[in-house]
């Protein structure tokens, strides 16, 4: 069972839509015991960082995922704003500890010029920098949809699973051991994204 | 490179999908569901419904609309049409929109727009702002479905939004929109040029050559449309394959 955590931040329905359609058995959740005894979990999440980590820590949900993820190595999907809580630190309205699973620091994209939009929004291609499970089987054209305006920046490049250019490069995917997370929306990729999630509920964690 | 986008709305009254010319007009062009699955199979880039005349029936047609296009169609909706307060927005979020527009409460209640975007994020306030032109030449922003003319000037309206925390914005000539001769191709242009967050052309898409137009000579990040998939022999894969031979950066 994949334990999609429910921490009131937005669009857990849609990734278990996704899930369904792929025929894979997964239940949107709040309750910390079963996050703790999902076989794997993802975080999905729309929203504020500071606002985020609030509602984790306070649940109780932020310590069973520590114990799902980081003490029984199951494997975990952190989308878009559940990729940036996976960082060290975040720096939106204000400075909040995140997850710190990832060291590194969430920030504002600053795209140097003026014609380029925030937030980031709509399709752009991603460039895969560490050969994972995860991306294998992508149509050629590796367009994902994208919607924010803060990104995470690893300490350490070999956390990097993937970059996408917008007005410079930044970290669309990032990967460490079980933890495999994505600034993109895989389960609003249509096929591309469906892929992943496909490729996510066969994953045991690792690198090809 | 981030790609242009090319967004069919569906515009609902009763839970059929309509169609209209400068907002008057509407005829029956089916059922909205369905629609949303052929888009989904010719793999557009995102869907948006607007529900134009919201009424307390048609607010649960909407919900099983989206309910049901959330469940084979993955990619993101905006839904909007009659979003008033910040439990709206919730409930749309809630049953499968990633997106909300706001029309009328964004004159009326503006303090809307921060609240939903402090709670959701500004990524999923798209304010909806249609405008036409008055008999002295200038362009005024109406509400209530291009009932009520409010007397704001749209690019006033549009940079208050945005100052509010609204994440993308959806500008729609009334004076254009359903007759397939075109956008306002120069006011998108230049409230674009003013505005850091993404700008949606909307109103007046007749041939694919305005799509074009639209997306290289003006400084709109995508173009949305409904008469020419309805009424021409035009589709979204036509659309993307001409856009892309033409140069233009669009999936494929």
């Amino acid at each position: 069972m994949i334990a999609i955590v429910d921490y009131g931040m937005g669009n857990q329905h849609s990734v278990l839509n996704a899930l369904r359609y792929l025929g894979v058995e997964a239940e949107v959740t709040a309750d910390p015991e079963k996050v703790c005894r999902a076989d794997r979990v993802i975080l999905p999440g729309v929203g504020a960082f500071g606002a985020a980590m609030e509602n984790l820590n306070r649940s109780g949900l932020r310590a069973a995922m520590n114990e799902a993820v980081l003490q029984r190595g199951r494997p975990f999907l952190g989308i878009c704003l559940g990729m940036q809580l996976v960082a060290a630190r975040g720096t939106e309205k204000g400075l909040f500890d995140g997850l710190g699973w990832i060291p590194g620091e969430v920030r504002l994209m600053a795209p140097t010029d003026p014609d380029i939009k925030l937030p980031h929004v709509g399709w752009n291609d991603i460039v895969i920098e560490r050969n994972l499970p995860l991306f294998q089987g992508l149509k050629k054209e590796r367009a994902f949809y994208f919607v924010h305006s803060y990104a995470l920046c690893p300490q350490d490049p070999a956390h990097v699973a993937a970059t996408c250019e917008y007005g410079g490069s930044f970290v669309a995917a990032v990967y460490r051991d079980n933890i495999f997370a994505t600034q993109f929306h895989p389960e609003k990729s249509q096929k591309n994204g469906l892929t992943i999630l496909e490729n996510f509920a066969e994953w045991e964690g690792g690198s090809c | 490179m981030l790609k242009q986008r090319i967004i069919p709305s569906l515009l609902l009254k009763d839970g059929r999908m309509v169609k209209g010319k400068n907002f008057g007009n509407f005829r029956d062009v089916g059922d909205p569901v369905t629609a949303a699955k052929v888009y989904n199979a010719q793999k557009v880039d995102e869907l948006m419904f607007l529900d134009i005349r919201p009424t307390a029936q048609s607010r649960e047609q909407v919900r099983e609309i989206i309910q049901a296009a959330a469940c084979e169609c993955f990619m993101p909706l905006t839904v909007g049409g009659g979003v008033r307060t910040v439990e709206d927005v919730r409930h749309l979020l809630t049953i499968g929109a990633d997106k909300v527009a706001v029309n009328s409460a964004a004159v009326r209640t503006p303090e809307l727009i921060r609240d939903a975007a402090e709670l959701f994020g500004d990524q999923c306030v798209v304010v909806s702002v249609d405008y036409r032109l008055n008999q002295a030449g200038q362009r005024t922003v109406w509400i209530d479905s291009a009932m009520t003319d409010t007397g704001l000037d749209p690019l006033e309206h549009v940079k208050r939004c945005v100052t509010l925390g609204a994440g993308e914005i959806l500008l729609t000539s009334i004076d254009q929109e359903g007759t397939l001769e075109g956008y306002d191709f120069d006011y998108l242009d230049e409230v674009a040029r003013a505005v850091r967050v993404p700008v949606i052309a909307s109103g007046g898409a007749g041939r694919l050559e305005d799509f074009y137009r639209a997306l290289t000579t003006t400084k709109v990040s995508a173009v949305s449309a409904a008469s020419i998939f309805h009424f021409t022999d035009q589709s979204p894969i036509k659309a993307r394959f001409f856009l892309s031979n033409s140069g233009v950066n669009v999936r494929v």
